[in-house]
């Protein structure tokens, strides 16, 4: 998807610096999220991703720079620390803390292919189940930009790359763009339309195979990444179970 | 009816349990626990700074468990471990409070009465503090419910959802600080927790949902206090320690039953 120039965006960031006690975490980071397109920021850990994300949702401040938000944004955390103190059905979880009848939450699971669910307890869902939950509830805020931050952390592989095929048929249906944070390199990038390679600063940025190719991308991943070259070449209509060497 | 001291003493509980029934919830979700014992060691202080200074008791028991409350938001908030700031904050306003009290000439102070909670001698005037200190937090916490709720679940959601997690977490300190200071009298200083924490727990194993768990926990309390006052009457128990204990008992009792269900 060409990215737009110039026009006004969903999300952006403009040479934003962000301090976490002390040290800079993120210097001068430019980035924009536009309508429709699926953009993925990797990098090592402690590159600074999940404060980009935190960033632009509002949570944290910046120390210089702007950030502006043009859109209803659905948000799909990390992880839930799920206390089992706390009883909490899945369908008050997409209840929280905007009330929805039990039409729209039914709905909002069954797009996410897990309608069952409904009265299950949080805390009792598999991983698989409780990220499509998290991205149900985001879907219930009508967004015009979806953020989730690691999404497919503790999936298997098929589960990883089910998750994606269901972004990009959420993606297709909503017309919403995706921006996701990510230290996993192969599925990901295959599934973005565009990647930001993000180590405190933004190294490079551009499609897959670009930055794939980039000097900088290949300092900060090194040239094992090789498995994942032959999976940026492909357009995004089949499953990416295959092709993935599963040793 | 209010003339009789047994019918005070079990409206005290009933309105006390209003407000331990949900915030209790909220301490146990959370892990707030600890959070309560300072809190309410803290109103000791308070108990001697009042009598010191010819205030209502209540007033001074308030005032120390706001300021209380507040500094340990602070300081946890400041990269100290929360259990060493509480150990610290804690044992040191209980152990200045008792201090406090043994230089207090010409007043009398029941310091046993202070800890341990007196309930059978609640005044006409105390039940109206304890009613409406219990219906002010029970209100706030109904208010601002789906708002505690989500950020309690996860402070990021919140945030996205355009909740102000760290005002929801104030809210709560400060209730906890309200029922601190109203339950003093009741239960005493060094079983307020129990009163948060017993209840609530004892509501878990049977609640499917968390609204269902804040009014099983206001129930379970009530319950326990005129369980607790029963006791206390036949078989000439201290009355404060005996609501505990039966809070206690429903605790063990609910458990049974939610695994009998399960």
């Amino acid at each position: 998807m060409p990215r737009v120039q110039g026009g006004m965006s969903l999300i952006a960031a403009e040479h934003v610096t962000v301090r976490l006690g002390g040290s800079e975490v993120l210097s001068d980071v430019s980035i924009a999220l536009n309508a429709g397109e699926i953009v993925t920021i990797v990098g090592p850990n402690g590159s600074g991703k999940s404060t980009l994300l935190r960033t632009l949702l509002g949570i944290l401040p910046v120390a210089s720079g702007r950030v502006t938000r043009n859109a209803r944004i659905g948000y799909v955390p990390q992880k839930l620390a799920l206390e089992r103190t706390l009883p909490l059905s899945v369908r008050r979880f997409l209840s929280l803390p905007i009330r929805h009848s039990r039409a729209e939450t039914d709905a909002a699971l069954a797009r996410v292919g897990v309608p069952e669910i409904g009265d299950r307890q949080l805390a009792d869902l598999s991983g698989g189940q409780l990220q499509r939950a998290m991205l149900a509830r985001a879907l219930l805020a009508k967004p015009q930009a979806i953020l989730l931050d690691e999404p497919t952390q503790g999936l298997d592989q098929p589960g990883e790359a089910a998750f994606y095929r269901l972004l990009e048929e959420v993606r297709r249906e909503t017309g919403a763009a995706v921006l996701m944070v990510s230290h996993d390199l192969h599925v990901v990038m295959s599934a973005s339309d565009r990647v930001i390679c993000l180590n405190g600063h933004v190294c490079c940025e551009g499609t897959p195979r670009v930055v794939s190719n980039a000097p900088e991308y290949r300092a900060l991943f090194g040239l094992g990444t090789q498995g994942a070259l032959a999976l940026y070449q492909h357009d995004h209509d089949h499953t990416h179970d295959c092709g993935h060497d599963h040793a | 009816m209010l003339d009789d001291f047994l019918v005070r003493a079990g409206l005290a509980g009933v309105g006390l349990s209003l407000a331990t029934g949900p915030l209790g919830a909220f301490v146990v979700w959370r892990r707030m626990a600890y959070f309560g014992d300072a809190t309410a060691h803290a109103a000791i202080l308070g108990v001697a700074l009042a009598l010191a200074m010819d205030l209502p008791v209540g007033f001074g028991t308030l005032a120390v468990a706001l300021v209380m409350a507040v500094t340990v938001s602070t300081l946890s908030g400041r990269g100290w471990a929360i259990d060493t700031v509480l150990g610290v904050l804690a044992h040191s306003a209980l152990a200045l409070g008792l201090v406090a009290v043994s230089f207090l000439q010409g007043v009398r102070v029941d310091l046993q009465s202070w800890l341990f909670g007196d309930i059978l001698a609640v005044s006409r005037a105390d039940l109206a503090f304890i009613w409406g200190g219990g219906a002010l937090v029970a209100a706030l916490i109904a208010w601002r419910w789906d708002r505690l709720l989500v950020a309690t679940v996860n402070e990021d959601l919140a945030h996205a959802a355009g909740v102000d997690p760290n005002r929801e977490r104030m809210v709560l300190t400060l209730a906890l600080a309200v029922v601190v200071a109203v339950s003093i009298k009741v239960v005493g200083a060094l079983l307020i927790a129990a009163m948060l924490i017993v209840p609530a727990a004892a509501a878990r194993a049977l609640a499917r949902g968390p609204e269902a768990m804040a009014l099983l926990a206001s129930a379970i309390g009530a319950a326990a206090a005129l369980a607790g006052l029963w006791l206390s009457l036949s078989f000439d128990t201290p009355a404060g320690p005996s609501i505990v204990a039966a809070a206690a008992a429903g605790f063990v009792i609910a458990g049974m039953a939610g695994r009998l269900r399960a």
